[in-house]
């Protein structure tokens, strides 16, 4: 009886080793994350309007119908990215996310104070490459880092009223993330 | 054999127990830095880099792309004010003040997340088409049948959660409940 009860004790202490090395694992592995389900349909480094969630159809859970949104899907490993988004009447924010769907940095119109959110995202690695004075000229230039080399940009766009969600998406369908040409412009 | 036997019980014991506390852990919610306010829950933290690891799990596994912090909070309600979990059969009244923000959005989710199929195609409000009071409060009915003032329409499905998303809003990690984050209240009127 105690053997059995110790054999129980020890698997239930095994338990907690197998809960935590899942719960760990699990980001790594899923198959059905945002960014596993936004692959099929948003090609690399291309700004792709997601549509409108309903009844019936919803790309993912829990998004917001007032919310017209568009994502980036990018890749850094050929060189940082260039997004461009231009402001809508109501609302309009950038949030990133790593590859594992953990957003790491946003902003919104009002923070960014301008008509257009311009941003340069790269990774640490990049960012470091960029020459000191570039850093100082450049100074009204925003830079993302990102801490992966893969994850997602997300362009939301607020529709105040239902009426307004055309000129909504039309914000966010307008925005660009492309890759920076080396030398064009640094 | 006895040893074979021993070994059989305790790594099935583990299985159970291991798979077992994560399936609960990820399908009620258990991440670290819930912020409750009333009946309303939210975890700022999920949405920053911050966020424990159970939280990412519960993000991969449900595919959700959380509300980055810098962007909003977003709140959710699954039961009302004295405990009753939320049905689409009976009328709902949601009404009160919100905290600070530059926008809200309120929204009817199915249990998985999904919007709440109904005649209207209305499946929120946002805080400019809402209709006021004259002191800037106002209230919601949420129910299955249409009802005068602000309406939101349930289908009579039997379960829903609110989604109550605050934009440009300083409420966050550092918010406690309090009297700087009124949340509205959630009362069930009448039930068939």
């Amino acid at each position: 009886m105690i053997r059995w009860l110790l054999l129980m004790l020890g698997g239930v202490l095994l338990g907690g080793i197998v809960h935590i090395a899942t719960v760990i694992i699990l980001p790594r592995t899923a198959t059905q994350d945002a960014y596993s389900r936004l692959s099929t349909i948003a090609p690399v480094n291309k700004v792709t309007p997601l549509p409108q969630p309903t009844a019936g159809t919803s790309l993912m859970p829990l998004m917001d119908p007032a919310m017209a949104v568009a994502v980036c899907r990018y890749d850094l490993s050929q060189g940082p990215l260039k997004l461009s988004v231009p402001v809508s009447p109501a609302y309009t924010s950038v949030s990133f996310y790593t590859r594992t769907d953990v957003a790491y940095y946003a902003i919104n119109d009002r923070a960014a104070g301008r008509r257009v959110i311009e941003l340069d995202l790269m990774t640490a690695a990049q960012h470091e490459q960029i020459p000191e004075e570039e850093n100082v000229t450049a100074a009204d230039r925003l830079i993302v880092e990102s801490p992966t080399a893969t994850g997602l940009i997300a362009i939301h766009a607020l529709a105040p009223e239902p009426g307004l969600m055309p000129k909504a998406a039309a914000a966010v369908s307008a925005a660009t993330c492309t890759p920076a040409q080396a030398g064009a412009d640094r | 054999m006895r040893l074979l036997f021993a070994t059989l019980f305790t790594l099935f014991v583990a299985a159970a127990v291991g798979l077992g506390a994560t399936y609960f852990a990820l399908t009620r919610g258990a991440a670290f830095g819930a912020l409750r306010i009333g009946v309303w829950t939210a975890w700022p933290k999920t949405g920053t880099v911050d966020a424990d690891p159970y939280a990412r799990a519960a993000i991969a596994r449900n595919g959700v792309l959380p509300i980055a912090l810098g962007d909003g909070v977003s709140f959710s309600a699954t039961a009302d004010d004295v405990g009753r979990p939320l049905d689409g059969r009976c009328d709902v009244e949601i009404e009160g003040i919100t905290p600070q923000a530059r926008f809200w959005t309120l929204t009817l989710y199915g249990v998985n997340g999904e919007l709440v199929a109904n005649s209207v195609d209305r499946h929120g409000f946002t805080s400019e088409e809402i209709v006021r009071r004259s002191d800037g409060s106002f209230a919601i009915t949420v129910g299955p049948r249409a009802s005068a003032g602000n309406w939101l329409p349930t289908g009579g499905i039997e379960r829903y959660q609110v989604a109550l998303r605050f934009y440009d809003t300083a409420v966050g990690v550092s918010t406690k409940a309090g009297r700087e984050v009124p949340m509205p209240s959630v009362v069930t009127r009448s039930c068939p």
